[in-house]
């Protein structure tokens, strides 16, 4: 494994590099984890692409920014993360409600007049890239709005009139401590903290699926929605609790997003979007294991494909690996399973 | 024995009365003699011809030249074609159609301005088959995925090609390719800065309220391709649409066309009964990125001559998938209805200049949820949703009577 380590390392100019590239991967790729079981649970149940989760965690992001501003101000900072944590975890809260609620509008208004009508899930897909656009352009033009109801200063520092679609940064900017050293690479704490959430997360959510009456009824409506209905499954209900937990995801993968990038935007979600679906695919869509394992693959390639081939060849390195996998494995590295898992 | 035999559900119905308006449209045109039919056709096609110069009240564009939009609109309604294809004949969902638009705009800019100077015409031939050949290299190895894994991983190609446009110097990077060769010109050559050139010049109408008038002052020479006016852009990709379709049906009609829909609704039925499922789907996808090449060609020779690697953003390919099932997807009227109202829609709106994404984005979902199978859905779908309708009513009637 050392030998190993070593010879990345001279492809990477030195094994600290490496592991730099290594880390901040598996970062990225945490994130990607949570929103991706946003797509993964939704399409486990409805076999859906819900294209619009991505304006779920660019809502989530800015949920975070606004609770700093309000509960801090808005003068530019720079704590540490012990400092930032009594209003981060109220900024987490704020993220995981909005989240969920905007999910949940989602599903009550474009997804589940087309479910109660059977329609092809071609047309949800249309529905759900109309809703995503829609969300996004009510964020860039916040501004507008406001303007609606009388802009006053206390209301500017939220919406930033003239500049409602350029990067809006979180006022407090939380600066990375190191922790210890692996081959001289320094550990920093805010990147232990996401990968460690994120996974945390992952297996609280991989426990509830399988494990709570609940999480039965999400399996048995995965596997077979008409017999589970017969069985008294509520249907309506498991998807809701589904968007749910997806927003829920998602909100938590915004607050580490904006705690490790620190500014958001109105189409910040797009291509994180993309990535998280893609991490979906790769692990097998429909199964949480696959997204965990997807999203963190995902990360950790492009991070590699970035430092080798240099950074404008990310995303060709993701999408690349992404064929690769599917024509290897066609039903994604872990295969579709929501529906499968046995408690 | 109960007498309630409702259809099911509202969407439905809607769904089927619409169909029948639309049947009823065809069928009294098809019973009328063969010399109304053909003056019929002739009036339809001189109307759609002459729509940029007639202007009509209200449809007109009046922030942006109309006759632009009327380009883009036809482009969209091509691309719309054949993404129909791909999508409505084959079921093959491409969220990367975007790419083949790109690979024939990029091979025409290349061919006659970054590299070469060909003229256009000998370009479009060309850029067609690089396009074609890009669709059989990229099916060949992901058309074996299946559903909506196809979907990620076209919208991964789609990607990959503007990324690679955007990064290799050898196809201009980042600052795109400019100077592009419009077509040629035909008749006298344009000697500016006011002569048009072309064959003759034709005037548009002006329009007071409800009263039209001659405007001589704008005047579109026919057939002349310069920087200064769109109209025959639009003329020259409509003549391309009207060929387009009339392929399109021909292919549909022939064995070719079923093996699609056998395709589309069963796979393995379809391998089962000898059809070579593999082979067809990656006939529909070469073909459809064929017409994608056809179309991004005009588009990178058109008004402006220039093309970048944002002129093809990611969220392109969406309004093309957009327009094709907002339009009825497998009906190539459907496919040219949706992709003209996803192009027109913005520009129309311009008076709400910052809010028309917004109202975009709401009325495509509006769209959706209030009539799921598209505003034009191909008859066979219509019919087995009536069938469909019929046979639920009358099990619930069996049903209520076995129990009365």
């Amino acid at each position: 494994m050392n030998v190993l380590a070593v010879e990345f390392g001279n492809l990477f100019g030195s094994l600290s590099s490496f592991l730099d590239y290594t880390i901040g991967g598996l970062v990225f790729g945490a994130i990607y984890a949570l929103i991706a079981l946003g797509y993964t649970m939704v399409y486990g149940v409805l076999q859906l692409i819900n294209f619009a989760h991505s304006e779920v965690f660019m809502y989530g992001t800015f949920a975070v920014a606004w609770t700093f501003v309000f509960l801090h101000g808005t003068d530019s900072v720079s704590q540490s993360l012990g400092e930032a944590l009594p209003i981060l975890l109220v900024a987490l809260l704020a993220a995981m409600l909005v989240s969920a609620a905007v999910a949940l509008l989602l599903e009550r208004f474009a997804y589940r007049p087309l479910i109660n009508k059977n329609a092809p899930k071609l047309i949800a897909l249309i529905s759900a890239i109309g809703a995503s656009f829609a969300l996004a352009e009510a964020m860039g033009l916040r501004d507008r709005f406001a303007g609606w109801v009388g802009l006053d200063d206390n209301l500017a520092n939220y919406v930033s009139p003239e500049k409602a679609r350029d990067v809006y940064s979180n006022p407090v900017t939380i600066q990375p401590k190191d922790l210890f050293d692996i081959g001289g690479y320094t550990v920093k704490d805010i990147d232990l903290v996401v990968v460690f959430a994120a996974l945390a997360m992952m297996v609280a959510l991989d426990q509830f699926v399988r494990r709570t009456k609940f999480g039965r009824g999400i399996r048995a409506t995965a596997q077979d929605p008409e017999a589970a209905a017969l069985m008294g499954v509520n249907s309506t209900r498991v998807v809701q609790v589904t968007f749910l937990i997806g927003g829920l995801m998602a909100g938590v993968a915004a607050t580490l997003y904006m705690m490790k990038i620190g500014s958001t935007r109105q189409n910040a979600g797009f291509i994180l979007g993309v990535k998280a679906f893609t991490a979906a695919v790769m692990g097998g869509i429909g199964n949480l294991r696959g997204a965990l394992l997807g999203g963190l693959i995902l990360g950790m390639m492009e991070a590699w494909g970035s430092a080798v081939f240099g950074s404008e060849w990310k995303d060709v390195t993701a999408f690349v690996l992404l064929v690769l996998i599917l024509l290897v494995r066609p039903s994604g590295l872990l295969g579709e399973s929501l529906g499968k898992a046995r408690a | 024995m109960s007498t309630t035999t409702t259809p099911t559900s509202a969407g439905g119905t809607s769904l089927v009365t619409l169909g029948k308006r639309w049947d009823v449209i065809v069928e009294r045109y098809n019973s009328q003699p063969t010399i109304i039919k053909a003056l019929g056709l002739a009036a339809a096609l001189v109307f759609v011809y002459a729509l940029p110069l007639i202007r009509p009240p209200f449809f007109t564009t009046d922030q942006i030249d109309f006759g632009g939009v009327m380009f883009s609109v036809a482009a969209f309604a091509l691309v719309a074609v054949g993404l129909n294809v791909v999508i409505g004949y084959a079921g093959l969902l491409d969220l990367g159609y975007v790419g083949f638009y790109c690979v024939g705009a990029y091979t025409t800019g290349v061919l006659t301005s970054y590299h070469w100077s060909w003229p256009f015409f000998l370009a479009l031939p060309v850029a067609i088959a690089v396009t074609m050949v890009t669709g059989v290299l990229l099916g060949a190895p992901t058309l074996r995925v299946r559903g909506d894994y196809l979907a990620i991983v076209t919208l991964g190609f789609g990607e990959i090609i503007r990324i690679c446009v955007k990064n290799i110097e050898w196809l201009g990077a980042s600052a795109g390719i400019k100077d592009i060769a419009h077509p040629n010109t035909i008749g006298a050559a344009p000697q500016p800065p006011f002569d048009k050139g072309g064959l003759f010049e034709v005037p548009r109408l002006e329009w007071d309220g409800l009263i039209p008038s001659l405007d001589t002052q704008h005047k579109t020479a026919v057939l002349a391709f310069g920087a200064a006016d769109a109209i025959p852009y639009y003329w020259l990709i409509l003549t391309a649409l009207i060929l387009v379709l009339i392929g399109d049906r021909l292919v549909k009609a022939s064995r070719v066309g079923r093996a699609w829909e056998a395709t589309r609704e069963d796979e393995d039925a379809a391998e089962l009964m000898g059809v070579p499922t593999f082979k067809y789907k990656l006939m529909a996808f070469a073909l459809g990125a064929a017409i994608g090449g056809l179309s991004g060609s005009f588009y990178a020779s058109g008004q402006s001559g220039y093309i970048s690697p944002d002129s093809f953003p990611l969220l392109l390919s969406m309004l093309f998938v957009a327009a094709v099932i907002v339009g009825g997807s497998g009906n190539r009227w459907g496919a040219i209805a949706g992709g003209a109202l996803v192009a027109y829609l913005p520009e129309r709106f311009r008076d709400f200049a910052d809010y028309r994404l917004l109202i975009f984005g709401l009325a495509l979902t509006v769209l959706a949820v209030w009539r799921p199978e598209g505003l034009l859905p191909p008859r066979r779908t219509r019919r087995a949703k009536a069938a469909e309708a019929e046979i639920d009513a009358l099990e619930e009637g069996e049903l209520e009577g076995g129990l009365a």
